[in-house]
C-alpha cells in the first residue's frame, strides 16, 4: 500500500513534468544557438489553444498537435525576426511574445472554454516494459507524447553532441562571430533553432490541452512556461538533466497532494517556490565554476549577432 | 540601410505593441445586448465576472443567470464584464458601469467586496449586489445559496455509491465557504454509510485544471472511488472517468465532461434571484439584505443523476430534499462531533447562519487538515 503510493507519485511526477521537459527541451535548442526565447509561455498558450481548436473539428488528436506545433513555430518566428534580423532586445521581445501569446490564445479560445473533447491522448502501457517492475510503473504506462518525450531527449542530446550540424550549432551559440568565419550561416542556424523551439513549446502546450487535463481554459499553463525556462537552467542546457529535472519538478508538483493524503501537510507555497530555489542554486554554482566549461551559459546568449560590427 | 532597418524596427514594435494591446483587453471584453427598439421602461443592468464567461464553473453558472433575466425581462439591457480580477481593477470598472448609467450591478466574487463598498459609497443611486460578501449598506446588498444543502444531498450519493468507503475531496481555498461544503457533504455520505470517510485535499487553486487533476489522481492512488471537489474546472471528474471511478461534480452540471463518472452535481441557479431583484428595483421596493437562499428559492439545486445511479439513491435524496424544501430540517442540526469526536452541536440545536459563515473546523468524518492561515 505503502509501496503503491510513492510508486503512483512518481508516475504522476512523470507526467505533471512533461508538458515542461518539451518546452525545455525547445528552450534548450533555442539557448544553445545564442537566442534567449522568454516566450514560452505565450507559445504555449498558442499550441494548447491551437491543438485544441483543430482536434475539435478534425477529430484527430495528432492533427491538433501537428496544428499546435506549426503554431508554435510561428509564434517563434516573430521572436526569430525581431531579435536575429532586427536584432531587438532579446527579454524585451520573448516578454512581448509571452503577453501577446496569453492574449491572443484568450482571444481565440473565447468560444472553447467549457467545451468537452473526446479525442485526446490516453495512456497506452507498453507490453513488456510496463511489466518490468518500478520502472515499468513509473515510466512506461503513460500516453504516448510521454514516450515520444522519451525519444526527443535522446535525439536532441545526440545531435547537439554527436553531430557536425550540433557542433556548428553549439559553436553559433559560443561565438557567432567565429562560427560564421569558419563558414557557418550564424542566421540560417539561429532562424532554425528558434523555429524548432517554438515548435517544441506548442507541443507542450498540445500536451496539456490534449493529454494532461483535455480541455481549454484561459491561461492554462499556470506558469509553467517559465518554470521550464528555468529548467533549462537547472539542468544546465543539457537535454539528459533536464530530463531528471522535469522529473523532479513534476513530482515536487504533485508531492504536495499525496502527502495530503497521507495526513502530513506541507505548505502549498512553498512546493510551488521550491523548482525556483533549486534553479537559483544552479546558477549559484555554474556561475561560480565558469572554469568548467561544460555546465556554464552559452556565451553569445542574448547577444545578438552583428556581422557589421565584427 | 541601417536607417531604413531602424524605422522598419520601431515598425514593428509600435505595431507589436499595438497588437498586444488590442488582444490583451480581449479578457476584459464588454458584450452588450441591444435592447428592443420601443419597449417600455428600460433599466441597465452589469455583471461582473471573476473569470471568462465559459469557464464551466462559477462566472459561467452567473452568465447563465443573466441570460435568463434577459428573456424573463426583454426591457433589461445587461452589459457584462469577464475575467475581472478581484483587484483595483474591479474597482475601475465598477466606477465605469455606475457612471454608464447602469442601475444595478451584480459583483459576482468574494474578492470584490471593498471596492463594492468603495464605488458604492460614490453612487448612491445605484444598487450594488455582491455575491458572497458580508458588507452591506443603503446601496449594497449581498446575496449566497445555501450551497450546502445540495452539498449533503450529493454526500448521500456518494456515500452510497463507494466500495472503498472511501471519498476524495479536492478542495480549493481554505475558507469557511469550502469547509462547510466539506463538512454537509461529510454529514450526509455518514448519514447513509458511517463507515465511510472523506479525505481532503487542498489545491489553494479555484481554476488549475493541470493541478487540481494531479490532486484528484492522488486521491485516487490513495484508494478513493469517488471525487468531489470544489474548483470550477472539470478536471478532477476527468481524472475519474479515466480510471473507471465516480465523481460529484460543482457549479454546472459536469456530466458532459465525463459522463461515465459524473453522478450528479451541486448547481447554481442564479436566474430567478436575478429577476426577482432587478424587478424590485424598479417597482422601488428594494431594501438592502443579506440575501443567503435555501434550496426552497431554487437557486441551488443537484444536476440530474448519472444512469449509474440507483432508484434506491434517487427516492433516499428526493426524501431528504422534501424535508429540507419544507424548511422541517436543515443540514447542520445537532448532534454533530469534531474531528476530535468532541460534541460541537447539541443534539436538537441548529446552527446559526453566523456560525456557518465562519467555520473553521471540520465535523467527524472528515480526514484531512485545514491548512492554518500561516500556510
Amino acid at each position: 500500500m505503502e509501496q503503491s503510493i510513492w510508486l503512483a507519485l512518481l508516475s504522476t511526477g512523470v507526467v505533471a513534468g512533461t508538458p515542461i521537459l518539451f518546452a525545455a527541451l525547445g528552450e534548450i535548442l533555442t539557448e544553445r544557438a545564442g537566442i534567449l526565447n522568454l516566450g514560452v509561455e505565450g507559445m504555449m498558450l498558442v499550441g494548447a489553444v491551437t491543438g485544441f481548436m483543430v482536434t475539435m473539428s478534425t477529430h484527430n488528436q495528432w492533427m491538433g498537435l501537428l496544428m499546435a506545433i506549426v503554431a508554435g513555430g510561428l509564434m517563434a518566428l516573430i521572436h526569430a525576426f525581431l531579435s536575429i534580423t532586427l536584432r531587438a532586445n532579446q527579454v524585451v521581445s520573448g516578454l512581448a511574445l509571452t503577453i501577446f501569446g496569453t492574449g491572443l490564445s484568450g482571444f481565440l479560445g473565447k468560444d472553447l472554454i467549457g467545451v468537452p473533447l473526446t479525442d485526446t491522448f490516453k495512456p497506452i502501457p507498453i507490453a513488456g516494459l510496463s511489466e518490468i517492475p518500478w520502472i515499468g510503473d513509473i515510466l512506461f504506462k503513460h500516453d504516448a507524447l510521454v514516450y515520444i518525450s522519451y525519444g526527443l531527449i535522446f535525439i536532441l542530446w545526440f545531435f547537439l553532441y554527436r553531430t557536425k550540424t550540433g557542433l556548428e550549432l553549439r559553436a553559433v551559440g559560443e561565438n557567432p562571430a567565429a562560427a560564421d568565419a569558419a563558414g557557418i550561416n550564424v542566421f540560417a542556424i539561429r532562424y532554425a533553432c528558434v523555429i524548432a523551439g517554438g515548435m517544441l513549446a506548442g507541443a507542450a502546450g498540445a500536451y496539456l490541452s490534449l493529454a494532461y487535463a483535455p480541455s481549454w481554459l484561459e491561461n492554462m499553463t499556470a506558469g509553467r512556461g517559465w518554470i521550464a525556462v528555468a529548467l533549462v537552467i537547472f539542468g544546465t542546457w543539457n537535454p539528459l538533466r533536464a530530463f531528471l529535472g522535469s522529473f523532479f519538478f513534476g513530482t515536487i508538483d504533485v508531492m504536495g497532494f499525496t502527502m495530503q493524503t497521507i495526513g502530513i501537510q506541507i505548505p502549498s507555497f512553498f512546493l510551488k517556490m521550491l523548482p525556483y530555489i533549486f534553479t537559483i542554486a544552479v546558477l549559484i554554482v555554474v556561475t561560480r565554476e565558469t572554469k568548467t566549461r561544460r555546465v556554464a551559459s552559452p556565451e553569445a546568449l542574448s547577444i545578438p549577432y552583428n556581422r557589421e560590427e565584427r | 540601410m541601417k536607417l531604413k532597418r531602424k524605422y522598419l524596427f520601431m515598425f514593428l514594435s509600435i505595431l507589436l505593441i499595438l497588437s498586444v494591446a488590442v488582444v490583451g483587453c480581449g479578457g476584459g471584453k464588454q458584450a452588450s445586448n441591444a435592447p428592443a427598439a420601443g419597449s417600455g421602461d428600460k433599466i441597465k443592468v452589469a455583471f461582473v465576472y471573476v473569470g471568462p464567461v465559459g469557464d464551466a464553473g462559477w462566472s459561467y453558472s452567473h452568465d447563465q443567470g443573466r441570460q435568463y433575466l434577459v428573456k424573463e425581462m426583454p426591457n433589461v439591457e445587461t452589459t457584462v464584464v469577464e475575467s475581472v480580477p478581484e483587484g483595483a481593477d474591479a474597482e475601475r470598472v465598477l466606477t465605469e458601469l455606475a457612471s454608464k448609467g447602469n442601475k444595478v450591478i451584480f459583483a459576482t466574487s468574494f474578492g470584490y467586496m471593498d471596492y463594492v463598498e468603495k464605488v458604492a459609497k460614490k453612487f448612491p443611486e445605484v444598487v450594488f449586489l455582491h455575491a458572497t460578501g458580508f458588507k452591506t449598506a443603503n446601496n449594497v446588498g449581498t446575496y449566497f445559496g445555501r450551497e450546502y444543502q445540495a452539498r449533503y444531498l450529493s454526500g448521500l450519493v456518494a456515500g452510497k455509491q463507494t466500495q472503498t468507503n472511501l471519498i476524495g475531496y479536492v478542495a480549493a481555498m481554505p475558507i469557511p465557504e469550502v469547509i462547510r461544503g466539506i463538512n454537509a457533504f461529510t454529514l450526509g455520505v455518514k448519514e447513509v454509510n458511517p463507515k465511510a470517510t472523506v479525505k481532503v485535499v487542498w489545491t489553494n487553486t479555484w481554476y488549475d485544471p493541470a493541478k487540481e487533476k494531479d490532486a484528484a489522481k492522488s486521491l485516487l492512488d490513495a484508494n478513493c472511488d469517488v471525487i468531489a471537489q470544489h474548483q470550477d474546472t472539470p478536471a478532477p471528474m476527468q481524472a475519474a472517468e479515466e480510471r473507471g471511478k465516480f465523481g460529484i461534480g460543482y457549479n454546472t452540471d459536469m456530466s458532459k465532461f465525463a459522463p461515465k463518472a459524473v453522478l450528479t452535481s451541486p448547481v447554481w441557479n442564479w436566474g430567478p434571484y436575478y429577476v426577482k431583484t432587478v424587478k424590485a428595483v424598479m417597482d422601488k421596493t428594494w431594501k438592502t439584505e443579506q440575501y443567503w437562499g435555501p434550496m426552497s428559492d431554487n437557486i441551488i439545486d443537484l444536476a440530474p443523476f448519472g444512469p449509474m445511479v440507483s432508484e434506491d439513491t434517487k427516492a433516499l435524496v428526493a426524501k431528504k430534499k422534501d424535508t429540507i424544501m419544507k424548511g422541517q430540517w436543515d443540514v447542520f442540526t445537532g448532534p454533530i462531533k469534531d474531528q476530535q469526536g468532541q460534541v460541537k452541536v447539541q443534539e436538537g440545536q441548529k446552527m446559526t447562519d453566523k456560525e456557518m459563515l465562519g467555520f473553521d473546523w471540520f465535523v467527524q468524518g472528515v480526514d484531512g487538515a485545514i491548512p492554518s492561515a500561516k500556510q
